[in-house]
Parts: C-alpha cells; structure tokens; sequence
C-alpha cells in the first residue's frame, strides 16, 4: 500500500483542513465578540484607560461694599496638580518640584501623606503658585510629565487685615464638614473644594459658593498627559457664585484699621442709625484672609492661634467686656421708659461722693461730688451716686425685666456665624445659680451704673446706642441689607427723653466734658466714656478696658453714624477710645458730605499742630450752679486724664 | 511579465499572500511606533523591518532555486549546525530588545540572530527526510521514537533558554509531520495525552476522571496497540500527574502569573494580567471597522506591551478593526490552506511532509500568537509570521516560503 497515495493524502489534506478550519473559526468568534458584541464596553474602558478628570474650581461671587468697591473677588491663579501614578514615582517628582516650588522636607512628607491617604486622586501640589513659579514649570514641562497646571480662580481681599474678621477666611473642605447636612450637595461640594470657614464668607456660602466645571486630560499608560480631550459631554464649564454687597464701608474699615493702634488690642463697631446696618466691624488684632488663600502654612497658623494676642477671635461680636458708664445710658432710657424720673428732675440726695444704702456705702468715683444734678448733667458727668438712686426708683426686678427686653442677654443677630449674646441676668435666679445666694434690692444699685454681672459685646452697645440715635428702636445690625434680617426691638421713649439724653452725651464731648478734646470741626458729636473693669485690672495687674460709644452727625441735625470702640486695657475712655471714635466719625461724614479728608480732626490734633481752633468753644455751657467747682477735664474714674502722663501709675 | 513573476515566485498565490501579509507586517510596524512619547528604536523599526523583507527576498529567489535533492542532502548537516547553535546560545546567547531575560541570541560581530529560527527548518526537513525514507506509516509507539527524538533534542535546548513559544512550534511540526507521515490518529492522540495530564494534575480529582478516560480510550484500541504501549501511555500519564506539582514551583513566579492571568486576567491586573487586559481592549476598543490607521488610542498612549513584536496584532484590531481582523485572518487562512493543497498535489513524500512541517509550525505561530491577543491561549513570547517586528525570523519565514514553494514546484515538474 502507498503511504502516500494520492487518495490517501486527499483525505489527510481534509482532515488538516478541517483543524484549521477550526482554529480559524474559534479566533474569528473570539474577534467578533470583542469587536462587535462587546465593542461598546471595551470602547468605554479604552476611555477610562486614558482620560483622567480634572475639576475646575468655579470662581466664587465677588463681596462689594456699600460703594461698589471690591472687597473679595477672584483673580487669576494657578493650582498646580499632579496625576496619580504609583507613590515611589510621585515621590520623585515632588522631588524634582521642591527646588522650583521651594518646598521643605516637610512640606514633601505632608504631601505625601495626603497622596497616600487619597490614593488614585490627583494630588494639588499648590492651589495658590505664582506666576513666576508656573512659567517655570511651563519651561521645564517635559521634566513633569504628570503635572497639570490649572487656572484656578484666587480669591482676593483688597482690604487685607482691615476686613479679616467681616469677610473671614476660605479654606479646604474638611471631612466632617463634607458629612455635614449644609454640604451635601456633591455637584458643588466634593473634596478639594474651597468654602468660607469664617465671617461673610461662611455666612453667605450657599450665595458666594459657584458649581464646579470639569474638564478631561488625555494620559498615556504611564499616566503623562497627552492632551486636552473634548470630545465628552462632561466637559463642563465653571458656574461662578452669585456676587453680594455689603453695607459696609470698605474705606471708613480701611481707615479704622489705620488709626486703631498696632500695640493694643479691642474693637470698633460703626452701625448707620437709618437701617442699623453695619458701616464698620472691626477687631484688633486683625488678619489677613489673603493668608488662607491656598493654605495657610502651620507655622503662620500657629501664630494666629496665639492665646495672648487671639488674632483670629472677633471682639466686636464675640469679645465681652463690662460695660460701665457707657451702660449708664440704658439705665437712664429704662427710667424713663417707666417714667420714674423726668429728664429734669434731680435725685433725693446730691452727691458728695458716695451715697450711703442700709448699712453700705457705695461711693461716686468722684470723691469730691457732683452735687444736686439733672438726669441730663448726671449722664454728662457720669455722676454714679444720681443712677444708684435712679436704680432704686426703678428696683431691682424691673431693672432686670426691662434690660433682658432690650436684649442685653441675648445675641443681636448680626449676619455673622457667631455672636456671643451679652451677659445679664434675667431674674433673680441668677445670683441664685451663679453665687448661690438670693439678691437683695442693694445689687440694683451696682447694675445701674453697669457694673455687676453685666457683660456685653462691642457690637451689643452699638445697637443700644443706634436706638439712641434713632427713634429708640433697634433694628437688626446687618451686614448684608438684602437678606432676611430678625426683629430688632424697641424703646418707648418720647422724642423729648431721647433729645435729653443725646444732649446729655453732647455734653460729654462740649467744653467741660470729659472728652471734649476729641471734639470735631464740623459735626456734633456725642458720646459716652467707660472703664470697664477686668479681672486683671481688678487686681491692679493692668489698665482698665477703654470704651467710648457714640453718635455723630451736622450740627443740629440726628446723627448719621453711631460708633463704639473698645480697647482693650487702654484705661480711661476719653484718652484711646474716644479719638478712635471721633476721627472713624469724622472720616465718614466728611466723605459724606465731600469736606476734604484731613489728618488733623480733633481737637487735640488741632492744638497739637496750631493755635486753637475758631470753631472749638472756650467756655462750657451753663454749669450746674449747686457745684461752684472749677470745670477741669474729668474723667469717669480718676485713672486718666487727656492729660495724664503716659506710663502713669495705675490708681 | 507575468510570466516572467511566476517563473520568480513558482507559486504565485502562495508568494502573494506572504507579500501582502509582510506588507500588512510594515504598515502595522510603522503605525506601532507612532505614538504620543515614541520610543526611537519602534520608531525606526519599521525601516529595519523593510531592509529585512528585503533581504527575505533575495534570500527568497536563492533559495527558491535550491532542487530538493539537495535540501534532501543538506538535511542532516544543517540539523546537526543547529543543535550546536542552539547548545551555544546557552553558553554565548544573549537576550535582546523585548526578551532581555532570556539566552536566544548570537551576536557575531554587527550580525545578531537567533539559532531556533534555522533550527526549525533544518528539523522540518530532516524529519521529512526521516519519514519520507521510512516510507511506510509509524504505527506503534516504537516508531515514533525517531522522530520523537529528532524534535526533541532541539526541543529541549529551546525550552533550556527559555523559549517556549518555539518549543510549541517544535510541537506543531512533529504532530504535522506525524499526521502527514500517516500515523493513526487515536496514536497520536495518545502521544499528546500526557500534556493535558500536566494541566490538569492541579486537581486530584480531574486528574483522575482524566486518567480514567484514557485508559478508556487505551481498551477500545486494544486491537491497534502493542500491549508494552498501552503502558507506556498510562505510565506517561501518571508521570505528568506526578512531576506537574514540583514542575510548576519551579517555575518562576512571573512564569506562573501568565498561566494564572490567562484563566482569569483580573488576578493579577495591574501585573501579568495587565498587557493581556490592555491588548483586549484595545482590540475590543476597535469595533467594526476600526479606529483608523495610526489613530488607535491604546497603542498610541503605550497601553499595549510588546505592540511591535508579539502583540502587532493587538494594533491590526484596534485600528483595522473587525473588518481587518477578518481580512488578516482569512489570508493567513488562505496561505496555511494552500500549503495544505500544495502536499495534497505532491507525490513525493519528501515534499509533502516538508509542507506539512511548515504548515505545523506557521499554525502553531498564528494560531497562538493571535489567540494570545484575546486572552484564547496563555501569553507566551511567540511572533506571528511576516507581520511581528523581527529580522531574522522574517528572513526565516521567507526562507521558509521558498522551500515550500521549491518542493511543490520541483514535483509539479517531475509528474509533468
């Protein structure tokens, strides 16, 4: 038999074509179910495999003042991100980026920390780099294969440290706030995402917060960047935040920063009697929110956490001092809320310089006395022996029911994530709960010329003295005018009582009174010092705090703004506090009404350049005839004069 | 003119598809090295490939000239150069380009080659010698000792290197030649019997239904068999089941993950599994009708590994699509059927077994390397012929054309 018959190998020749007819068939199949029934699939991993997304920040809504000036808005930025790729590589390339970055040893580790908690994540090197950084990654962009440099939008704070505690700050998103109910809306809120912390910022974020846009890079296998990719519907472009405008006055805040002295510390407050809407709000130390832009670095984080100097801690709503004489104000408005005392009317007993209750004595600061007084003269002279008995005409409940009425034990609802309420006592209960002890009608008598457990914040005082200026009602200190505002409150007092009292506070800054060296050209202005003890001053350890509350406005007319400062251990009121007041009154009006701006505005600035002024009155106005004393400038206590002497010693 | 091109290529269907295939070879390396961060040597590639094919083609027409009675001569000499290469590159071999890690090169002077690529010729045509002097069929397990031997010898200094794509061409053209020779098929069935046994020792229990099966098989062609054989198959049967467990922990680790990825790629994916995964999608990524020529976004972003050599057609499916995968696969169809019809036509068994030798092997090469794109078959380092970047085994293939088309033509001639 031939091995090799035609026949024969016919018949093999079939089988062989048989086996590869079959292979050929299984790689076909194979090809079509990859190609055809499953192309979409892979098409869509093929995608994956070389588009990374890329969030683009959306600029958030511009802050205006009440003048249309800028006081936050966005300009141009650069974040520079790095693509994932496994840690050893992105070590190196950190490596290679810190000389240009300036990064330090432990800013790479930080980094890399944060790399190797969000592992597969772009990694944000820098979300603030300057210009001159950026162009020279540009230059060297094949070294950094992975880098993708974004334009972000910057958030910018014209005023800088003047309006750090009104705007506040930006920063990262944290994780607990990501779970919180407020953000989670994970179109606008996601991670990496800048939301305000602190001040308007955090206030209005819901407002000020835009919708992130995304855009696709193209990466090859080793993830270095190939292209911008646009062929996707998920390239969307960034919504910007919708803009605000604040009642405030960017260049009166500007101009309270420049003269508040850089030594001390305290806080200012500018309210506009029309609305109550908030001019100026200010604290020393102050901040500058330009610094939390991108991240603030921990070193300079530490700083501002300092706990002697609390840079980052608002005073003027969260700061709470005692009162003292500049409270004086709302004892005499209770008074004659209740018609216990008629605005001329004198006291049982004149003053001598203290005033005899039961079996204490409690003493005027003035030890010589002021004599038989008006309630118009005692608000002048801050004569404490003429409101200890205007406190037992009103007694002690009544006292405590009408004060909590006005407010001053609770928040006045500023547009603010915090505010501390003022400290009073409601009723009798709280000495209870407090000290453990039931008052007795005596303690009216500490409480009437704002002693005692009475503490109040800066901004609590300003919306008192608001009501002053106003009709006696107290709207609402806003900062933004076009947001829903809570119910302020109200004094029933006649015009006449408020006419009093206000000529009361002229008298203040008149010849004669104890702040009249901060007298001003062209405005009337009316006040009230204070000295605020505290619990280092109690000990003779440090000044007292310094408060002036005030109003000022034309002659003659009611006044336009209502300032109150408080510096904190700055003694007496009429010396560092009153001036602040008067030169952020003066500022303001005369802008007002376009009298040009000068740096000599009181008084005392006037006699410390030149002779002395035409305008200012040599003569005080008709004094009382019962105290024949020679009028000297006073002071509530006899801690400071205009003229005591710096480094004097404390009482 | 025409006649003057068969006069050239003496097969002109069977030159033809192996031109159009190098050509699609050249296309296919070109756009391979077009990518976002090229790497200069696939850039270039592609000229060197064309200096190659065209070197093929000069070899081609020498070798096309060559009569069978001397390529009948030259058969046991060019064997015996073969083995000594091959046992050189394990002293003197080298690695090269994607295959650092192993001993398959010689380098002499500016010439680097590797032996297995002649070897496999030179085993083709000393089998078909053998076989074709033996002239009757091999029936009995002792007569596929020979030839066993003879494929074995280079076998084993192949899979010495390691090179375990050309130890499965090895396979390819013993089965072929055997198959052609006229061995029965329930023999040769017998013989490859251990190989599955190997896989499938990883389970006691299939092993054993497995064993159990083919001593099934061994009775029902106990009329057909030696009794020595039957035991012979069991006994090999039982020694794959005993040495596969101590043969796969010697394996290396990497070795082991591309048999593992291939069951299941996503064991491993960001390791072995990660070029079998990336080459799927980027052939599933294709679809239809293809990305365009140069346009392929995972060969153009380096996703896919080895995209000029072993995975070349990973980048014909992402581009060209199904449509060019089915063009591709049906001339290489065409030209592995043609080899096929040419032994049909050959009365001399010499030439048929040669054709069937080269036939084994180009399948096994196809087969395995495309099958590998799409996860059919395990990853192993295996071109696919005239298209995979390579000069020497380029040069080899044409070479081994113009064998093929040699003994076909001479015998044409000799029956007219």
């Amino acid at each position: 038999m031939n091995n090799y018959h035609p026949l024969e190998r016919k018949s093999r020749g079939r089988v062989a074509l048989a086996v590869l007819g079959g292979l050929m068939a299984v790689l076909g199949a194979t090809f079509f179910r990859l190609q055809v029934l499953r192309a979409t699939d892979y098409a869509m991993t093929a995608e994956d495999n070389r588009l990374r997304r890329i969030d683009l920040p959306a600029p958030r809504g511009t802050i205006y003042d009440r003048n249309g000036r800028i006081v936050a808005e966005n300009v141009p930025g650069y974040a520079v991100t790095l693509l994932p790729a496994p840690l050893d590589s992105l070590e190196s390339s950190l490596g290679k980026l810190a000389p240009i970055m300036e990064f330090t040893d432990e800013d790479v580790e930080r980094l890399m920390d944060r790399a190797r908690r969000e592992r597969g994540l772009p990694l944000m090197v820098d979300g603030d780099a300057s210009f001159e950084k950026v162009s020279q990654l540009e230059e060297r962009s094949s070294d950094f294969p992975r880098l993708v440099i974004d334009l972000r939008p910057r958030r910018q704070y014209y005023g800088g440290s003047a309006v750090g505690h009104v705007t506040g700050y930006i920063g990262e998103i944290t994780e607990e706030e990501l779970d919180s109910e407020e953000f989670s809306d994970r179109i606008r809120y996601d991670q990496g995402v800048v939301v305000g912390k602190t001040g308007v910022e955090k206030q209005y974020e819901a407002t000020l917060q835009g919708t992130p846009g995304t855009r696709y890079v193209e990466v090859d296998a080793r993830g270095r960047i190939v292209g911008n990719f646009f062929g996707t519907d998920d390239n969307i472009p960034a919504r910007p935040g919708q803009a605000i405008q604040l009642a405030l006055d960017l260049e009166l805040q500007e101009f309270i920063h420049e003269i508040f002295p850089d030594s001390l510390s305290g806080a200012v407050v500018a309210l506009d009697p029309a609305d109550g809407s908030v001019l100026a709000l200010y604290s020393a130390p102050s901040f500058d929110p330009n610094e939390f832009v991108g991240g603030i670095s921990p070193a300079r984080w530490r700083e501002l956490n300092d706990p002697d100097l609390t840079p980052l801690y608002n005073r003027a709503v969260l700061g709470r001092f005692a009162p003292a004489s500049t409270w004086k104000l709302a004892s005499a408005a209770i008074a004659l809320d209740l018609g216990v005392v008629q605005p001329d009317e004198r006291m049982d007993v004149p003053c001598t310089g203290a005033f005899t209750y039961g079996n204490r004595t409690a003493r005027c600061w003035n030890r010589d006395g002021h004599g038989d007084v008006t309630l118009l003269e005692a608000v002048q002279h801050s004569c404490d022996v003429y409101f200890y008995q205007l406190g037992l005409r009103v007694g002690l409940q009544r006292l405590l029911d009408e004060a909590t009425e006005i407010g001053f034990s609770r928040e006045c609802g500023i547009d603010l994530p915090q505010e501390n309420p003022g400290i009073f006592p409601r009723g009798p209960e709280y000495w209870e709960r407090v000290w453990g002890y039931t008052p007795r009608e005596g303690e009216v008598l500490n409480l009437a010329i704002g002693q005692g457990p009475n503490q109040q914040t800066p901004l609590k005082m300003a919306q008192f003295y608001a009501a002053i200026a106003r009709d006696g009602s107290a709207p609402a200190p806003r900062l933004f005018t076009q947001g829903p505002a809570p119910e302020g409150w109200e004094l029933n007092l006649s015009p006449e009582a408020l006419e009093t009292m206000r000529e009361g506070l002229r008298r203040v800054t008149a010849p004669g009174g104890t702040a009249y060296l901060s007298s001003l050209e062209y405005w009337d202005l009316m006040g009230k010092t204070g000295t605020g003890q505290n619990p280092l001053s109690v000990r003779g350890l440090a000044e007292d705090h310094a408060w002036f509350a005030g109003m000022a406005g034309p002659r003659g007319q009611t006044p336009e703004i209502v300032v109150v400062v408080l510096v904190e251990y700055g003694g007496g009121g009429s010396a560092v506090a009153a001036p602040i007041m008067a030169k952020a009154a003066d500022f303001y009006l005369r802008r007002k009404y376009d009298i040009e701006i000068s740096p000599v505005q009181t008084l005392r600035e006037h006699l410390m350049v030149g002779p002395w002024p035409a305008w200012a009155p040599t003569l005080p106005p008709a004094r009382n005839p019962v105290t024949p004393r020679p009028p000297a400038p006073r002071t509530d206590t006899a801690t400071a004069s205009p003229e005591r002497q710096p480094g004097g010693g404390y009482r | 003119m025409s006649g003057l091109l068969r006069r050239w290529a003496l097969d002109p269907t069977l030159v033809a598809l192996v031109a159009l295939l190098s050509l699609l070879g050249l296309a296919m390396i070109y756009s391979a090295g077009q990518t976002r961060f090229p790497d200069p040597v696939v850039v270039e590639a592609w000229r060197r490939q064309a200096v190659w094919l065209a070197l093929g083609l000069v070899a081609f027409t020498v070798v096309s000239r060559i009569t069978v009675r001397w390529l009948e001569w030259v058969a046991v000499p060019a064997y015996v150069i073969a083995l000594v290469l091959l046992a050189a590159t394990l002293v003197v071999g080298t690695g090269a380009g994607t295959a650092a890690g192993t001993k398959s090169w010689i380098v002499l002077g500016p010439l680097r080659f590797q032996p297995a690529e002649p070897a496999k010729l030179a085993t083709i045509l000393v089998l078909a010698r053998y076989l074709a002097l033996r002239g009757g069929a091999p029936s009995s397990l002792r007569d596929l000792l020979v030839p066993g031997t003879l494929v074995a010898a280079p076998l084993a200094l192949v899979m010495l290197q390691p090179d375990l794509g050309t130890a499965q061409a090895f396979m390819g053209i013993l089965f072929a030649t055997l198959f052609w020779a006229g061995t029965p098929l329930p023999l040769l069935l017998l013989l490859a019997s251990p190989l599955p046994a190997l896989i499938l020792a990883y389970d006691n229990t299939v092993w054993g239904v497995y064993v159990v099966l083919v001593i099934i098989a061994l009775y029902l062609w106990r009329y057909r068999l030696y009794f020595y054989e039957s035991v012979a198959v069991v006994l090999a049967n039982f020694a794959a089941g005993t040495i596969a467990r101590p043969l796969w922990d010697s394996l290396a680790t990497y070795q082991q993950n591309r048999l593992l990825v291939f069951l299941d790629p996503q064991v491993d994916p960001r390791g072995a599994g990660y070029h079998l995964i990336q080459s799927m999608v980027a052939v599933g990524n294709g679809g239809l009708s293809g990305k365009g020529f140069l346009a392929g976004t995972q060969k153009r972003f380096d996703f896919l590994p080895e995209q000029h050599t072993d995975f070349i057609f990973s980048v014909v499916g992402e581009e060209l699509g199904f449509i060019g995968v089915a063009f591709a696969l049906f001339a290489f169809g065409l030209l592995l059927a043609r080899l096929v019809r040419l032994a049909e036509d050959t009365s001399d068994p010499f030439a048929g077994l040669v054709l069937l030798g080269i036939f084994g092997a180009w399948t096994v090469h196809i087969f395995v390397n495309i099958g590998m794109t799409v996860g059919l078959v395990p990853v192993t380092g295996i071109p696919l012929p005239f298209v995979s970047y390579g000069g020497s085994f380029l040069l080899m293939s044409w070479v081994a054309t113009a064998v093929a088309v040699r003994v076909a033509h001479e015998d044409e001639r000799a029956v007219a």
